[in-house]
């Protein structure tokens, strides 16, 4: 069964199978494919020599080998003992060449694990045989099955410290298996092992004698390989245009699906319009036909204006083509997930902001129920309505998860926020038309003398803004300036009476102040706004969601100390109380605008002196 | 109309999953070239290097690769390598940039006399962060594989690295399919690893494959070698100064990476083929880098000159 040194025989027409190991901490992941590796041959002497150092000075296993240390690559994950990140590693047999993705175990690391399944088509999941299926167990199943993979193996380990017992074993199967038939068209395979020594993983033990199924290296042999979507419709993201010279323009990308030849007619995704393709180019030469997997170059019959981001298809069968849909999101962020903020979604090659309209539900990873909540923290799942600012093609991920799946990314840390699935196109998107207007915001503040504009007034509570923004308008009526003056306390009296302080309230009662200051833009008026607005994601949303019109973020910059000092309302010796939680400056925090269109300080001076400063600035900006 | 001239149609890669790794590569290059305002690729003359430029030629083809090759020049590559470098930059018609840390030189950095840790931080480490610095890079590719060293197996196939170069393994983006997140803060810049799923024996496979010529170091001839802590150092020229005693000897040798040549051992071997290689290889009890005397200084060195901004 060992193949021995030949392990290392090339890959030549061999299929390559991509699986991960996943499953909770110590269930013995790493040791598995140290095992595997080391049976396969494919740990040179000079690697087995230091593993052998490293096993007595950093190891668990006593006087053996520990072969996680061979895959913890990282200095942290040697001294304390667990794994923080996915290693790739690579080996092959004679039947197949694998990329095995080993995965930590620890809630926090999720977003590793996922980063590993993402790209697998298997997983090996491992359940310690004296513990049993655990949560994390169970989180780690869900995952898998929701970013696509159809394969699993559980593989309970240890068994040498339950004495190879055939009930234990037969117990778990059951359990993850009760848990198993709420996840869709997943396949099973239940196998007991003791990585440690290798029964059972590239071995038959004789220690088990009762088990007769497959072992796992034999499993992973047999499991059949999806066929990389050939069978499926047309798909190609357009990656790049090509254009060395005047005569050629060639569309780069990798077939997503599906299979393409010169001649056939492609649809450009959302456009209506198709063309037929001319060529398929490589450095090898031309091809007379490409399919799923292939990077290519295309040319076409016809001048047609494609970008990238675009998406190619099949004619007869095409995407969906949407500015908003459904599906499940799992969120990998220290920031949660806010309905109504603002991120970066990226699908294909295609990238577009994009907000949470709705979280659905919550899914608990143990029972799989679907639960009510507001927000998803890190490492937690949902089911959620998104909205993009332009539509984008896409098919669903069930279908196809090339062009079904999709990443959010935070608009200031630049972090992968969020894993996506999509599951549905809303019917909304389609049925519901902007009514085309004849007479617009420009006509309508044209005949006020005016340019419409946003005065977005931001600071600590107590800072002074509804004075100033007050003033300011009293000054601007004065002129015969149209105006309207939006104040935070006063819309939390009627339109937002339904919120509270929470982040997520929070959120959504600047994001219906930003849709009203637009409405009344509109109308061609100057609108005032005050609101301490704490996150600047959400200030970003309101500057957005009002373009085109000229909107000013005023951040009236006064110090802490001395908004406590003055606490015109008596908030902050409420808050100072605990009777206010969730208070802007104390424990809930006050991003700092990075580059405001005007910061107004408001110590040793007089608010008349400050306004005058707004006002000369509109002069400036030929607003008024 | 062509850039480049079309290689025969034969000398395309038969084999299945080769293929897919090319692929992958190719749409990794792809990506960069789309989402970044200003890439290099880092060329260090050995055969990875070779496979990635081959590659980039492949991506953009019937362009050139949009953007220069960088090499950061030590002082101490084999005299082959640099005669490589300029022949094979100039045949394909790639621009080259080759940048040597002037200060370190100033200051008699030598592998020999400084020693290979301080050789390595100040003629490699420092000199890219200088290069980098001073074209103003977004994004650099590397020819690094994730089968060569442990810290390697962990790191993403697009790498973010801080203003100062650093890596931060603990804080790695997730990675999830082929959608990668190429975002950028100020002065933040990306290493990319276009072969991170290719293993030694996958190159030497598509070397022969794709018959693509490397620096003739690597296949076996006999040079003069001298012993040295258990492994062949190549007696090149006169700057390697020899021991008392020690007497160069010709020797059928020939090397599976390719550093400066103080700090790089060779293997006894009589392949002289890519095929040749490739069968030594399934037979080999040694890894790659045994014969890189800068990685076995401690058992952590790789991950530590990586955060310190190594590639």
């Amino acid at each position: 069964m060992i193949p021995g040194r030949r392990g290392l025989t090339g890959r030549r027409d061999k299929d390559l199978l991509r699986f991960l190991t996943c499953g909770s901490v110590d269930d013995g992941k790493s040791t598995l494919i140290g095992r595997l590796l080391h049976d396969c041959a494919l740990i040179y002497d000079d690697q087995l020599a230091a593993l052998e150092r490293e096993s007595r000075r950093f190891g668990t296993a006593g006087e053996d080998i520990d072969f996680s240390l061979l895959l913890d690559g990282l200095e942290d994950e040697r001294q304390q003992r667990i794994t923080i990140d996915v290693a790739h590693r690579f080996f092959a047999t004679p039947e197949r060449a694998f990329i095995v993705a080993d995965t930590p175990g620890h809630e926090q690391y999720t977003r590793n694990m996922a980063t590993g399944a993402s790209t697998s088509e298997l997983a090996v999941i491992l359940v310690d045989a004296r513990k049993g299926v655990l949560p994390q167990t169970k989180r780690h199943a869900f995952i898998c099955s929701l970013l696509g993979i159809r394969q699993m193996v559980l593989a309970v380990n240890k068994m040498d410290l339950v004495g190879f017992d055939e009930r234990c074993f037969e117990g778990i199967a059951t359990q993850f298996l009760a848990f198993a038939t709420g996840l869709r068209g997943v396949s099973i395979q239940a196998i007991p092992v003791a990585a440690r020594f290798g029964d059972n993983v590239t071995a038959r033990s004789a220690r088990m004698p009762w088990y007769r199924g497959p072992i796992l290296l034999e499993h992973l042999h047999s499991v059949e390989i999806s066929g990389g979507g050939t069978d499926r419709p047309f798909r190609f993201p357009v990656q790049w245009v090509n254009r060395p010279n005047g005569e050629f323009r060639g569309y780069c990308g990798t077939i997503a699906s599906g299979a393409i030849a010169p001649g056939e007619e492609v649809l450009i995704a959302g456009s209506g319009r198709c063309a037929r393709v001319k060529e398929i180019v490589t450095f090898d030469g031309s091809l007379d036909r490409a399919q799923a997997g292939d990077a290519i170059t295309l040319t076409l019959e016809s001048e047609t204006d494609i970008a990238r981001g675009d998406l190619l298809a099949d004619p007869g069968a095409p995407p969906e083509f949407v500015d908003q849909f459904a599906g499940h999101v799992i969120w990998l962020s220290e920031h949660p997930l806010v309905p109504g903020r603002s991120y970066l979604l990226k699908i294909g090659t295609r990238t577009v902001p994009a907000t949470v309209t709705a979280l659905k539900h919550r899914i608990d990873v143990n029972t799989l129920a679907h639960l009510a909540d507001r927000t998803l923290e890190l490492n937690e799942i949902g089911f959620c309505n998104l909205s993009t600012a332009a539509a984008v093609a896409f098919d669903p991920f069930e279908v196809n998860r090339d062009t079904g799946a999709f990443i959010l990314i935070d608009r200031f840390t630049n972090q992968t926020a969020g894993a996506g699935m999509i599951a549905f196109g809303l019917w909304r998107a389609s049925n519901l038309h902007w009514q085309a207007l004849t007479v617009g915001r420009e006509q309508r503040a044209a005949v006020k003398e005016q340019r419409a504009a946003v005065l977005w007034f931001t600071g600590l509570s107590g800072a002074g803004k509804s004075t100033i923004a007050d003033l300011a308008e009293k000054k601007l009526l004065s002129f015969g300036r149209h105006t309207m003056l939006l104040d935070g306390d006063n819309v939390r009296h009627g339109l937002n009476r339904d919120l509270g302080f929470t982040d997520a309230d929070r959120v959504e009662n600047i994001r219906r102040v930003g849709e009203v200051a637009k409405l009344m833009t509109e109308a061609g008026l100057i609108v005032l706004c005050s609101f301490i607005s704490p996150f600047r994601a959400e200030r970003r949303m309101v500057r957005e969601l009002t373009a085109p019109t000229a909107f000013l973020e005023i951040f009236v910059d006064t110090p802490l100390d001395e908004c406590i000092r003055r606490d015109p309302k008596g908030l902050y010796a409420k808050a100072k109380a605990g009777r206010i939680p969730h208070f802007t400056g104390l424990d809930s925090p006050y991003e700092t605008p990075e580059a405001p269109e005007l910061r107004v300080t408001t110590i040793a001076t007089t608010p008349e002196s400050v306004v005058e400063h707004v006002l000369d600035e509109l002069r400036r900006r030929n607003i008024i | 109309m062509t850039a480049i001239t079309k290689p025969p149609v034969s000398a395309g890669v038969q084999i299945k999953h080769l293929k897919r790794l090319e692929a992958e590569s190719i749409g990794i290059m792809r990506e960069v070239v789309a989402e970044f305002r200003k890439p290099v690729m880092l060329y260090s003359i050995g055969k990875d290097s070779t496979v990635m430029v081959h590659l980039a030629r492949k991506a953009f083809f019937p362009a050139r690769p949009p953007f220069p090759l960088l090499h950061i020049d030590t002082g101490w590559k084999f005299r082959e390598m640099i005669s490589f470098r300029d022949a094979s930059a100039q045949r394909l018609g790639l621009d080259l940039i080759v940048h040597t840390n002037e200060e370190g030189k100033a200051r008699g950095i030598s592998p020999i006399t400084s020693g290979s840790a301080l050789h390595t931080a100040v003629m490699k480490t420092e000199a890219l962060k200088q290069a980098l610095d001073r074209h103003a890079f977004d994004a650099a590719f590397g020819g690094a594989r994730r089968d060569e060293e442990r810290s390697r197996a962990k790191e993403r196939i697009f790498s973010v690295r801080s203003a100062e170069h650093g890596w931060n393994p603990r804080n790695q983006r997730p990675e999830l399919w082929r959608l990668y997140n190429t975002r950028l803060r100020d002065g933040e810049s990306m290493r990319v690893f276009p072969l991170s799923n290719w293993t030694e024996l996958d190159v030497w496979e598509y070397i022969a494959a794709e018959e693509i010529d490397v620096v003739p170091l690597y296949y076996a001839a006999l040079r003069p070698v001298v012993k040295r802590s258990g492994v062949w150092i190549m007696v090149d020229d006169e700057r390697l100064p020899l021991e008392p005693g020690e007497r160069p000897e010709m020797r059928l040798i020939r090397f599976r990476t390719l550093g400066c040549y103080p700090l790089t051992g060779a293997i006894e071997s009589a392949a002289a083929t890519p095929t040749e290689i490739v069968a030594e290889l399934r037979d080999t009890s040694r890894s790659e880098r045994q014969g890189r005397l800068i990685d076995s200084d401690e058992e952590a060195a790789m991950e530590r000159k990586k955060r310190e901004g190594y590639f």
